[in-house]
């Protein structure tokens, strides 16, 4: 019985690429001593997989590892019903930065924004950097009286940063957030869940920015004008049989 | 175990699984007629050939051994606890179908546990392949837990009688239904009617509201809610008598006016 992984002159395992990559983003190996072992090879693997789900830039999950955790999260919401939240965040005016300080203050400003997204959920919560200039947040058991909370407590912290450019003077920015709670007891789609929190993050946009928009949550009372037309003037006319 | 229908030895042979229609009970409101409807409306169906389940989820205030004056020694609880094996607490009832009793030490159970849940979906997944049809007899209110049985099953029947209080409980139920599980269609049976018409005039009156406040709240466009009446039973005194003596209104006054409306409620769920 042979190993398939076991590098021989006949299979000729290429790692060259895979290790210059993983050396490059600062990946470091087990000790070079164990070269070709399993446990050197799955070091290999591991690190490349914690590669492929991460944001290089930031070091958040990226769009790829947020897709993952939102799909996970919403077979859990279906199982267990537990309320969980997600955040869709947008830096405001960011092509701004980019254009009076350059593309080098415009990553800065980015990576400030993770870190303090990171700085203000908790560690069982999925930070993610979804493209851009733009962010997603999944929280999950998250009630949805904290919701309007967390995504306030975020917008303060972003709005009160001082970011130091990297010539000379700092500046600071605000962010915009949408967010929307996953249907309990119900299988969502991740596309759809999404969607509904794009769209108060479009709320948020045109609201004025600088703000965090959730989704109601469905409320369950009824109201005295659907009370007065439940028991409306035309209370229960008889309505001839279909034909 | 012998209370149960056969389960056929060729199921597994023959791939395509057939599961139960799985039908929750449910009204807003206690003392609408719930568990009268979902004991007889088991007979009804059982005498038109359907194995029927009646699973008594009212975990917290369970009625339905009263009306079915069945007490027995082993109830969900023991299988929740497991005292029990699942098969042990499922029972013959005198309709022609089975149950599954909660019994009176649930009360620990009406708050909703993933325990709780975890057994109740073990449960219907376990019963589903063995019955053509599965009734939950919901707790009133609108809980967790009632939301968590309503949210098991394919669809849903609010009962409701013409009274206010009734109607508002009803109102409100579908709201949340509607909303929160996005559920696009309910059907109604309306209990207690005093004249004919009246079920058809209430489910008009609910559907208008419905229309005005529940539509344009709901998370995807274009989805409209149909709220369809299943049928009306009238108010009638066999409907008491029945009760008082513990048993199926179909087995006792099968010709009672109450009782053909139970019948025409179980033609109509088959004949879809």
């Amino acid at each position: 019985m042979t190993t398939p992984l076991a590098p021989d002159h006949t299979t000729q395992l290429k790692m060259g690429a895979a290790l210059h990559l993983l050396a490059q983003s600062g990946h470091s190996l087990p000790d070079l001593k164990a070269v070709g072992s399993t446990v050197w090879l799955q070091a290999v693997i591991d690190s490349l997989c914690d590669l492929s789900s991460r944001d290089p830039l930031t070091g958040l999950a990226n769009r790829r590892q947020f897709e993952v955790a939102l799909s996970r999260e919403i077979d859990r919401v279906a199982r267990a019903g537990e309320p969980a939240l997600v955040l869709m965040v947008d830096i405001d005016r960011f092509k701004l930065v980019n254009d009076t300080y350059g593309h080098s203050a415009g990553d800065l400003v980015i990576q400030f924004v993770a870190h303090t997204l990171l700085d203000c959920v908790r560690p069982m919560d999925t930070v993610a950097r979804f493209g851009g200039e733009e962010f997603a947040v999944i929280l999950p058991n998250c009630a949805p009286a904290f919701g309007q909370t967390v995504a306030e407590r975020i917008r303060r912290r972003v709005e009160a940063g001082v970011i130091p450019l990297p010539v000379q003077g700092s500046t600071s920015i605000t962010i915009s957030l949408g967010g929307a709670y996953a249907p309990q007891w119900v299988r969502s789609s991740a596309p759809l869940w999404i969607e509904r929190a794009d769209r108060q993050l479009y709320r948020a946009k045109s609201e004025g920015r600088n703000r965090a928009c959730l989704e109601q949550p469905p409320i369950s009372m009824v109201s005295s004008e659907e009370k007065g037309l439940l028991f409306g003037t035309s209370q229960f006319q008889d309505i001839p049989p279909p034909p | 175990m012998s209370s149960l229908p056969p389960s056929p030895a060729t199921e597994a042979a023959s791939p395509p699984k057939r599961r139960a229609r799985i039908c929750a009970i449910t009204s807003g409101k206690g003392g609408v007629g719930k568990t009268f409807l979902s004991a007889n409306l088991a007979a009804a169906l059982a005498r038109q050939g359907e194995r029927v389940l009646v699973l008594d989820a009212d975990l917290g205030l369970a009625n339905l051994d009263v009306v079915l004056n069945l007490f027995p020694k082993i109830t969900l609880h023991d299988v929740f606890t497991g005292k029990a094996q699942l098969e042990q607490a499922i029972l013959p009832a005198p309709g022609g179908f089975s149950v599954l009793l909660a019994g009176s030490g649930l009360v620990e159970y009406s708050r909703l546990t993933p325990e709780v849940r975890e057994q109740l979906q073990h449960i219907i997944d376990t019963v589903a392949p063995r019955f053509d049809r599965i009734l939950i007899d919901t707790g009133a209110g609108i809980s967790e837990v009632v939301l968590y049985a309503v949210s098991l099953a394919d669809e849903v029947v609010v009962v409701a009688t013409p009274e206010p209080t009734s109607l508002t409980d009803a109102y409100a139920t579908i709201k949340v239904l509607a909303t929160q599980q996005q559920r696009s269609a309910i059907s109604l049976v309306v209990n207690q009617v005093s004249r004919s018409g009246e079920g058809r005039a209430i489910r008009a009156q609910l559907q208008l509201v419905v229309d005005r406040f529940v539509t344009p709240a709901l998370t995807e466009p274009g989805v409209t809610f149909k709220l369809e009446l299943l049928g009306e039973i009238p108010s009638d005194t066999a409907v008491r008598m029945a009760i008082q003596k513990r048993q199926l209104l179909l087995e006792v006054l099968p010709g009672s006016a109450a009782a053909k409306g139970v019948m025409a409620v179980a033609a109509k769920m088959i004949g879809g």
